[in-house]
């Protein structure tokens, strides 16, 4: 069967009015957790998960994903027009973006953000749709010795691009993995650091972690900070970006989206990585580097293209191995399961609806995103001036009871206070979540693989080596955990740091 | 703030959906159908397809949620432990829920634990190897196994399950010593052995049937060929004295109201009675059954004496050697 064929299936499972109605309502929520400092995309997809137990898997899928990238798109309004990110892709958006409205041109800054990241949408999204299809044919080659490696590898990476101390990022991450040991042990059945409290069996919840690692924290944390609410409201008028404006932000938009559906694929906070690294290269490629932080077009044009692309990317290693590449893959992954829709290379040729349907919900979702984000600035504006004493306390309220809904258990609502105050005191300290994050979701996965690989391999510890897509992997993990100890290139690794953490403040 | 009205609406909804009252009127709520493996396997495929049925003749929403893990073990100690309203119910698999209370330490459920509302199909269990293996008959299967003992390696779902026990039981029969890897459920066989990472597999019919061209499938535990398996011989052609099979229902904890049970067994009967539903089952590869408490009881009880004998007939808990 030929791709018109599965593209036709996809728009026919799209285009139902329940369908393009939940494709409204992700995109929606996500412009609005993307405004709203304090709750991001991870923290949204785990609240409204409960909610979507009574729609169908696709339904729920195509607004939980809408959710993912319309998060990105209302990122960059807060960005621009009040110098904070709604979330951290958008952090570098901030740099050139808040000067150009400074300078009276919020508008066309609001306008190529959202133009760049609707172009970057689209071409990420035909690289999915181009990418997995075939991808997922060769994820059979995968057996639980390469999925080992694959994980293994995925945390290593993430660790290794943490924007701190990387020693801190690892211990995050083996944090995460001892955490994933909770529960009854898969294979033999027996309980461990259970304490007997049922609840535990079946391992510490991901939904009460990441609300309080991400919902419950960030409150507290933003709590702390007095955000300026200035918002500069009256100079949005010319969202139309002008001729000389769609020249020096072309290439950038196209270098960005192709850049971060590459970083996407890979594990990781892609959007956050990818939207720094093609900040990065404008400057680089610019004649008039000088000028990036007073307002450059390109400022805002290649990084806002990249997050956006890099969320496509990311759905790569969901659609095909079932792997989260970030966290909030990772709470998708748990909708899946929810949804009764097994993740892995059996996917897209089991539930072709599903994986095509959601495709084209990604062209009609990115066309919403423009409409909602250009003529409905000013609806977004008012959002923000809802004071911080009303939000915080509401986003608290909806977390707590989104986790109680959940499985109606005191214990997991008191795991999320846990993990909201650990996650408070780790930002504190300069300590990382998202390698306990993805150790968390992935820990009891790569346990499974580990104990496979070696039962099928009797106990040998060379299936690693002996198998060439997996030994790819373990050489590759090995290099970037001896690399911080080579001078050269840890020296390199620190001046990279200190760069993007420069360009932060 | 258009976001907080619709979350509370959704809120609001979703608590009163869940609020439970009185055996009279049951069921006033949704019921959660928790399923011991993962998505995709059978309870699943056949919770999925009972699903609308049940709806309506319940007149209420089912909610299957997952809970995988220890040859669902895992499942059925939450379970066991769960409020006794008739608002959650649990896929189950015989002969798991017998075995694994006599031979596993950490299991927090008994078989009496429960009372079975209905046996809804059994799958019997063949074995197949990857398509590349050297072995084309279970003849040549055995003759392999037995020049390279240990070395052939076969997944199957769980310990004391009845992958396992099969497993177990044709070493025993044929003197072999197969490497067993445990999974968490059919569908991650199902790609392992697709794939090529484990050799042969003791599994169910109805990956059998599904996957057919991608594996070869080398006998079939029932009495008689399977009429979706017209080519594949059954082990009691080739002299196997053995009919390795899982069967699979739904069950509540003991403590439920005796008219609950009774009108989830109703809903039951009605779904599975359905011929509709037995076609779209066989198709799956599964055998349909329709049997309420009673008889599912009586099903029970039969396969527990023969696992016994079993069990003491082959001594088969020793290790091969």
């Amino acid at each position: 069967m030929d791709l018109t064929h599965y593209i036709l299936l996809g728009a026919q499972t799209l285009f139902t009015p329940t369908n393009i109605l939940f494709c409204f309502i992700g995109v929606l929520m996500g412009t609005l957790v993307g405004v709203l400092p304090g709750l991001g995309p991870t923290a949204a997809i785990a609240l409204l998960l409960p909610n979507t137990f009574h729609v169908s898997p696709v339904s729920a899928i195509i607004m939980l994903a809408g959710i993912y990238y319309g998060a990105m798109y209302g990122g960059s309004t807060t960005s621009i027009l009040v110098n904070i990110p709604g979330e951290a892709a958008s952090v570098i958006t901030c740099l050139d973006g808040y000067q150009m409205a400074l300078k009276g041109r919020a508008g066309p800054a609001l306008g190529i953000a959202a133009f760049g990241s609707f172009i970057a949408g689209t071409i990420s999204v035909l690289g999915l749709m181009l990418v997995a299809p075939p991808l997922a044919k060769f994820a059979l080659a995968f057996g639980p010795a390469e999925y080992f490696s694959l994980m293994l590898m995925g945390i290593v990476i993430l660790i290794y691009l943490a924007a701190g101390s990387m020693l801190k990022a690892l211990m995050m991450g083996i944090f995460g993995l001892l955490i994933g040991t909770i529960g009854m042990d898969a294979i033999s059945g027996t309980q461990r650091l259970t304490f007997g409290i049922l609840e535990l069996c079946d391992g510490v919840g991901l939904i009460p972690a990441i609300m309080g690692l991400f919902g419950v924290a960030e409150v507290i944390a933003n709590v702390e900070q007095a955000i300026r609410t200035d918002v500069i409201t009256t100079k949005v008028k010319n969202l139309l970006p002008n001729l000389q404006d769609w020249k020096d932000s072309f290439w950038p938009i196209i270098r960005g989206s192709f850049l971060g559906f590459f970083i996407g694929v890979l594990p990781g906070p892609a959007p956050v990585i990818s939207s720094f690294s093609s900040y990065a290269i404008e400057k680089k490629l610019s004649k008039t580097p000088e000028k990036f932080g007073t307002g450059m077009i390109q400022g805002v044009a290649g990084p806002e293209s990249a997050n956006n692309a890099a969320t496509g990317g990311a759905f790569i290693p969901l659609f095909t191995l079932g792997i989260p590449a970030n966290s909030v893959i990772a709470v998708l992954l748990g909708a899946f399961m929810i949804h009764g829709i097994q993740p892995g290379p059996m996917l897209i040729s089991k539930y072709p609806d599903l994986f095509w349907g959601t495709i084209m919900s990604m062209y009609l979702g990115n066309a919403m995103l423009l409409i909602l984000n250009l003529p409905l600035i000013g609806l977004w504006v008012q959002v923000l001036k809802v004071p911080y004493p009303i939000l915080f306390p509401l986003i608290l309220l909806f977390c707590l009871v989104g986790v109680f809904s959940l499985n109606f258990s005191q214990v997991e609502v008191a795991l999320m206070i846990g993990f909201g105050v650990f996650g408070y005191l780790a930002r504190k300290f300069k300590f990382e979540m998202a390698p306990l994050v993805l150790a968390l979701v992935i820990g009891p996965m790569m346990e499974n693989n580990l104990r496979l690989s070696l039962i099928i391999s009797q106990g040998s510890p060379w299936v690693f080596i002996k198998h060439p897509i997996s030994a790819a992997f373990i050489f590759i993990t090995l290099a970037l955990l001896i690399s911080p100890v080579v001078p050269w290139i840890g020296r390199r690794r620190k001046k990279l740091q200190e760069k993007v953490e420069g360009e932060k403040v | 703030m258009q976001k907080w009205k619709w979350m509370f609406g959704a809120f609001a909804v979703f608590s009163m959906l869940t609020l439970n009252a009185g055996a009279q009127d049951f069921p006033k709520g949704s019921i959660n159908y928790w399923n011991p493996f993962n998505p995709g396997g059978e309870v699943d495929i056949a919770a999925r397809a009972m699903q609308p049925y049940l709806e309506k003749n319940l007149g209420v929403p089912i909610v299957v949620n997952y809970f995988p893990g220890a040859g669902g073990a895992l499942c059925w100690s939450k379970l066991a432990a769960a409020k006794p309203d008739g608002y959650t119910v649990g896929g189950f698999s015989i002969p798991h829920i017998i075995l694994q209370p006599m031979f596993m330490k950490d299991v927090a459920f008994k078989t009496e634990d429960f009372v079975i509302v209905s046996i809804v199909e059994y799958t019997p269990i063949g074995l197949a190897v990857k398509k590349d293996f050297k072995v084309n008959t279970v003849r040549e299967f055995i003759e392999y196994a037995k020049a390279n003992p240990g070395k052939i390696s076969c997944g199957g779902v769980g310990k004391f399950s009845g992958h396992h026990f099969a497993t177990l039981q044709f070493m025993k029969l044929t003197g072999t010593n197969l490497n067993y890897a445990t999974f968490t459920g059919t569908s991650q066989v199902q790609t392992a052995i697709l794939g090529g990472h484990i050799d042969a597999s003791f599994t169910n019919s109805t990956l059998l049937v599904t996957s057919r061209d991608q594996i070869k499938v080398l006998a079939v535990g029932s009495p008689e060929r399977m009429p979706q398996l017209p080519d594949v011989p059954t082990f009691k052609e080739l002299d196997l004295e053995f009919y390795p099979r899982i069967a699979r229902g739904v069950m509540v904890p003991k403590a439920v109201p005796r008219e609950i049970q009774v009108r989830l067994e109703k809903a039951f009967l009605d779904t599975t009675s359905k011929p509709e539903f037995k076609v779209k089952m066989e198709q799956g590869g599964f055998v349909p059954q329709v049997m309420g408490i009673a008889d599912s009881h009586k099903y029970l009880e039969a396969e527990t004496k023969l696992l016994n004998k079993l069990i003491q007939d082959y001594n088969l808990l020793q290790p091969t050697k």
